[in-house]
């Protein structure tokens, strides 16, 4: 299975949700809207043609422009096909939520937490949206663009003696 | 006859009452026996600072959050403020058992963003180590699961071999734990003949003190006792769970990135992947021993072919120049200027790209913006991480006494599952 055959067909079976596709270095990107995200993402896996079984990666982005400020990028990995796919979605800036994908990958679990400790990210329906790294009462988001390198002093109190 | 009955009668009556649902009274945890454990994040058979929040019923386990974070370094942040140069040091911090593969899936993530290619003597080299790295990984596996599970002498004598093979990065390299010996494009220094000489000595007599090891466990009751049977975990759960590495194949999925999609040159090769069926702490532990054998052809193979040749591609905008040249020549000065103080910079792109290291699928997610030496974003895809979430599903219904046995087989580390 090639990009194009994958591009084609998912053109085909969506049509006007493919806001977007490049090829770099021998790789798909396909931009989808996050709306549709979940319906994209369960196709993929389930079509026995595609069949994207294994989420080798999810991770959030903060591409700093007002609009579509936060994006997801799922890393999809087709064991039968040995293809590789890449989907992007982006929300906006204030309140960024997007739907789950863990009832279709359950690895999504555990990267979506993490997507959501760095970036702020909500993931809806997700069940357990918790702080991957940071404590739970840390108040900021600190892979976002606007966090600085350094921290920010007083945010993570120390311990009491 | 009829004196019979009635001494059995009243006994039976009374067992009857006592399992009668009217007369008595169940409750669904009448002594609120579930109790929450924790365990971790100081605890030496968690291999590093893993936290495990273990719910019991009695011994039994009923449920197992973990919690992560206790090595956080933000990684991925500092790479965002690192040149690509820069960052190779820090991927020695990964995964520390096994820093020579992680030097070499970077390197050839950046190289791939770049759309170069070291030189043939370089991937050689490049193969070698990584399976170097394999069996320097899976020797502490090996050391440490029996070390779990009540053996001692198998660590020492692992340990014995690891010591070995540090001698070896030690003349390769200079460094013996954190190598940091890829460079974007290339390789720190040349593989010399008396390193060379070192490994073949090493591979040569390794099978014969892996069997030694095997034969102290692979007949033993107790090891065994311990081992089989638990932390089952299916081929779908598995593959849902994104768990990858020996984990995965010891599931019974045919999945190795060496041959699913091949990178550097595992396909001049002629290697088997091992796949064991069992899917429990014993089935890994068997898999991980054929591992090493493997992994014993492919550095042997990489010996007798390796050619002669420049370790560096000749892309003077990209790769480092050598001191001697960055010393006597105008050219050169000027690029080991111009590359250490703005890095290579590549196009606008992303890439994502994944080696097979010894835990399992070690990925690299790079998007870079053009004009900037930085990545825009770097994510760091562990495969420590994804195995630790599928403890849950291994744990559940283990007796606690098998915790440490299960997270023994899995063979995680924190400084890459932590990032």
């Amino acid at each position: 299975m090639d990009n194009q055959t994958v591009l084609v067909r998912l053109k085909t079976r969506f049509g006007g949700a493919i806001l977007e596709s490049r090829e770099f270095r021998g790789e798909l990107t396909v931009v989808v809207p996050k709306e549709r995200i979940v319906e994209v993402c369960s196709d993929l896996k389930n079509d026995p043609d595609l069949s994207y079984d294994f989420l080798s990666d999810l991770c959030g982005i903060d591409m700093f422009t007002p609009e579509k400020r936060f994006g997801v990028i799922y890393n999809l990995l087709s064991l039968k096909n040995r293809h590789r796919l890449r989907i992007k979605t982006f929300t906006e800036q204030e309140n960024p939520r997007i739907q789950t994908v863990s009832g279709i990958w359950g690895t999504a679990n555990a990267h979506e937490r993490e997507t959501y400790d760095m970036f702020g990210i909500v993931f809806e329906g997700h069940p357990d949206l918790r702080r991957m790294y940071m404590p739970d009462e840390f108040e900021y988001y600190p892979l976002r663009k606007d966090f600085p390198l350094m921290g920010i002093p007083g945010s993570l109190p120390l311990p009491k003696k | 006859m009829e004196t019979k009955v009635e001494e059995v009668a009243p006994r039976s009556r009374i067992l009857q009452a006592l399992e009668d649902q009217d007369t008595s009274a169940s409750f669904l945890d009448p002594l609120e026996s579930e109790m929450i454990l924790n365990m971790g994040p100081q605890h030496p058979a968690t291999h590093g600072v893993l936290r495990l929040l273990v719910k019991l019923d009695g011994e039994t386990v009923v449920g197992c959050l973990p919690e992560l974070g206790y090595l956080h370094r933000g990684y991925e942040k500092l790479a965002e403020n690192c040149t690509y140069h820069e960052f190779i040091p820090h991927t020695d911090r990964l995964d520390y058992i096994s820093p020579l593969s992680n030097n070499t899936a970077y390197s050839l993530a950046v190289e791939k963003l770049l759309g170069i290619e070291a030189p043939a003597r370089a991937q050689f080299i490049r193969t070698i180590i990584s399976e170097l790295a394999r069996i320097s990984s899976h020797l502490l596996f090996l050391g440490s699961l029996s070390m779990d599970v009540g053996a001692l002498t198998v660590w020492m004598w692992s340990f014995r071999e690891r010591e070995k093979l540090y001698d070896i990065f030690e003349n390769l390299v200079g460094a013996r734990f954190t190598t940091s010996y890829t460079r974007i494009g290339g390789l720190a220094q040349d593989l010399t003949p008396e390193v060379a000489a070192m490994i073949r000595e090493y591979i040569t007599a390794f099978p014969g003190n892996l069997e030694e090891c095997e034969k102290l466990l692979n007949r033993n009751r107790i090891f065994i006792g311990r081992c089989d049977g638990v932390g089952i975990i299916t081929r779908e759960q598995a593959i849902d769970l994104g768990v990858t590495g020996p984990t995965l194949r010891a599931s019974g999925v045919n999945h190795d990135l060496r041959r699913t999609l091949p990178y550097l040159i595992y396909d001049q090769f002629d290697f088997d992947i091992p796949m064991f069926e069992g899917g429990d702490s014993l089935a890994r532990y068997y898999q991980r021993m054929a591992e090493m054998k493997e992994s014993v052809k492919i550095v042997r193979q990489a010996l007798e072919k390796i050619p002669n040749g420049p370790i560096h591609a000749f892309k003077p905008h990209n790769v480092l120049p050598r001191k001697k040249e960055v010393y006597t020549r105008m050219e050169e000065l000027i690029h080991d200027f111009m590359l250490i103080n703005f890095g290579v910079d590549p196009p606008d792109g992303e890439i994502y790209f994944s080696i097979e290291a010894p835990k399992g699928e070690l990925g690299f997610y790079i998007m870079s913006k053009k004009g900037d030496g930085h990545p825009w974003r770097f994510k760091i895809r562990s495969p420590s991480f994804v195995n630790i979430h599928a403890l849950p599903t291994m744990l559940k219904g283990a007796m606690i006494s098998d915790v440490v046995a299960i997270i023994g087989s899995l063979d995680p580390v924190m400084g890459e599952a932590d990032k």
